[in-house]
């Protein structure tokens, strides 16, 4: 009998593909699962759990050990910075975190102002090139903000750019380069790397083989 | 309500009873073993300690004497005993055997409800520089975590001079062995995997530096190990792990020991044999520990010393739940019969058992009273009419 694993997943953009990913690597994953509306999913016949969470909390789940492995971007890794292992970088949900805003404007000169769903990254990223700015959290709908003058800049993340073409904004400077990390608990890390590191191994060669 | 500062916690009877048990459980283990209890101030100078602890500055309380001078909340018990160790202790150039139950410091950095105060309890065993002094704190180590209850743990051991030296001569300078174990800090695997790939090193030594992260697992983990260090240094501590499992397989408890070379600790004071213990039940290690040879030289005394501190909240996590309470008597009395309800209450605590004496003219609700005790004993009116059970 294998040790049951707790595996939270992020709900939206990346969890198709890491569902994918993982049937690739040859997990039995059943076919209704990506239509599931529960939070909780048991797969038995791998002796999984997998949870549903909200893409910003998969760290948090994962870091106070409710769930031993997890699906997280490396913005979410980048703003929340939790204790946790990041062991592969999944290569899949690539995008980037940009500093954008209205074409052909410049940060104001009393009071610049930036918002984002990043506050921490933000923060970080301006005061590496040295400018006071004020942060503004947001929880959604980021482009907004340059548009009806809550802020100068925004800090989100760009996949095609689409989004921000659609508002009229552009992109002034590119912060990091994200993909999906496969993360795990620290004391799962340890007592239970047996099965840890047989799914490392096998997403491994998926993601070396097909992927790059 | 009335608020207390941020990290601030209380600690209510029925979690005070069982922490209590728990830390008498652990601490007279560790007395039979010999390790001798002490207390230092929980104030200390930011200079000595504050630096000397390895804990992150913005994680130490800091505030000012009546003099101007910069004090710390201590953060770890370590520092403070090496202290004492150096200056007042270690005359005869024996080893010294300490142990100590004492709550730390440590200003949380997010999420409000993190504890900012907690008690660790553990040994430093110092002055002894062989592995057989190692062996001993991990034996013990054991022995008072069943002690205290907790049967199913399991304790994974590292070695910082093998990755320091590892990483040294792949590396050849300091400074790009730091950047490297930074990734390790982190734990940022993905991370450590990207530099190694944009290093200039041969493709050999670029891979020893990949399966370095594999090192984890049972005794066969060192021979691994082995294949990956060229140097003396490094056989060196690899046989001090050898050693390691043989004299904790002496005491009969290696099944609960792990390997993990990645293993590297946030304390920087720490150079050969690093440890944790893990629960399944806490998401974070429950205790860690593991061998100091700088730190007695910063209080003027050069001599090894290793030790392991528990966190005495995650435990009781690990235990799970709450002590079952004792039974408790309670004699209510009135006015005339009280010689006889002291002489009852006397004679009761006498064979141990837990006695409330209560006057009833005291309590506004005898039914919420009586509810609150196991066993209630009637002590009222002129001796002979009051009834008892």
């Amino acid at each position: 009998m294998k040790e049951m694993l707790t595996i939270a997943m992020p709900k939206g953009r990346i969890f198709e593909e890491a569902v994918d990913l993982l049937r690739e690597a040859g997990f039995k994953l059943p076919p209704e699962f990506e239509d599931s509306r529960k939070l909780i999913i048991d797969v038995e016949d791998e002796q999984f759990r997998f949870i549903l969470a909200k893409p910003m909390d998969v760290p948090t789940y994962v870091e106070h050990g409710v769930a031993d492995l997890g699906i997280a971007g490396k913005d979410v890794m980048l703003e929340e910075e939790r204790d946790v292992y990041e062991l592969l970088d999944l290569k899949i949900s690539p995008c980037y975190l940009a500093v954008a805003g209205l074409p052909n404007t410049k940060m104001n000169d009393v009071a610049p102002k930036v918002a984002s769903k990043y506050p921490n990254v933000a923060a970080a990223y301006f005061r590496e090139q040295g400018e006071q700015v004020e942060i503004i959290k947001l929880n959604g709908s980021i482009e907004l903000a340059p548009i009806i003058g809550l802020s100068d800049r925004i800090v989100d993340i760009v996949s095609t750019g689409k989004t921000l073409v659609e508002n009229g904004l552009v992109e002034y400077e590119r912060i990091a380069d994200i993909t999906s990390r496969l993360i795990v608990n620290p004391v799962s890390y340890r007592t239970k790397d047996e099965r840890i590191s047989e799914i490392v191994d096998k997403l491994t060669d998926v993601i070396h083989g097909v992927r790059s | 309500m009335f608020e207390k500062p941020l990290g601030m916690r209380d600690t209510l009877p029925r979690l005070y009873e069982t922490k209590s048990i728990a830390r008498n459980a652990i601490a007279s283990e560790m007395k039979r073993w010999g390790f001798q209890f002490i207390e230092t101030p929980a104030l200390e100078y930011y200079e000595t300690i504050g630096s000397a602890s390895a804990i992150l500055d913005q994680q130490l309380f800091k505030l000012l004497d009546s003099q101007g001078h910069t004090l710390v909340l201590r953060p770890d018990m370590t520092a403070p005993i090496a202290r004492v160790a150096a200056s007042k202790l270690l005359n005869e150039d024996l080893p010294l055997r300490l142990a100590y139950s004492a709550n730390v410091y440590r200003a949380q950095q997010r999420e409000g409800g993190r504890p900012a105060e907690f008690e660790q309890i553990g040994v430093e065993c110092i002055g002894d520089h062989t592995i057989s002094a190692d062996g001993e704190v991990i034996a013990l180590l054991m022995s008072s975590l069943c002690e205290a209850g907790l049967e199913s743990f399991q304790i994974s051991i590292g070695h910082i001079g093998f990755v320091q030296t590892l990483f040294q001569q792949i590396l050849g300078t300091e400074e790009r062995a730091q950047a490297l174990t930074k990734f390790l800090y982190e734990k940022n695997y993905v991370g450590y995997r990207e530099h190694v790939k944009k290093l200039s090193l041969s493709s050999i030594d670029k891979q020893r530096l990949l399966d370095f992260l594999k090192l984890r697992g049972g005794e066969e983990v060192l021979q691994f190990a082995n294949d990956l260090i060229e140097n003396e240094s490094g056989r060196e501590a690899l046989s001090q792990l050898h050693q390691l499992w043989e004299i904790v397989g002496a005491y009969g408890e290696e099944e609960k020991l792990k390997f993990d070379l990645t293993l590297i600790s946030h304390m920087s004071y720490y150079t050969g044999i690093v440890f944790e213990v893990y629960s399944q039940a806490v998401g974070t290690p429950i205790g860690n520990g593991g061998r100091y040879d700088l730190l007695l030289e910063k209080f003027g005394k050069p001599t090894g010393a290793t030790g392991f501190a528990l966190h005495l909240d995650r435990l009781l996590e690990a235990l799970g739940g709450l002590s079952e309470e004792t039974p408790t008597t309670c004699i209510l009395f009135s006015g005339e019969r009280r010689k006889e309800a002291y002489e009852l209450a006397k004679s009761k605590r006498g064979e141990g058992e837990k006695i409330v004496l209560q006057d009833i003219n005291g309590v506004k609700n005898i039914d919420a009273c009586t509810n609150q005790y196991n066993d209630i004993v009637f002590l009222i009116g002129k001796a002979g009419r009051g009834s008892e059970g």
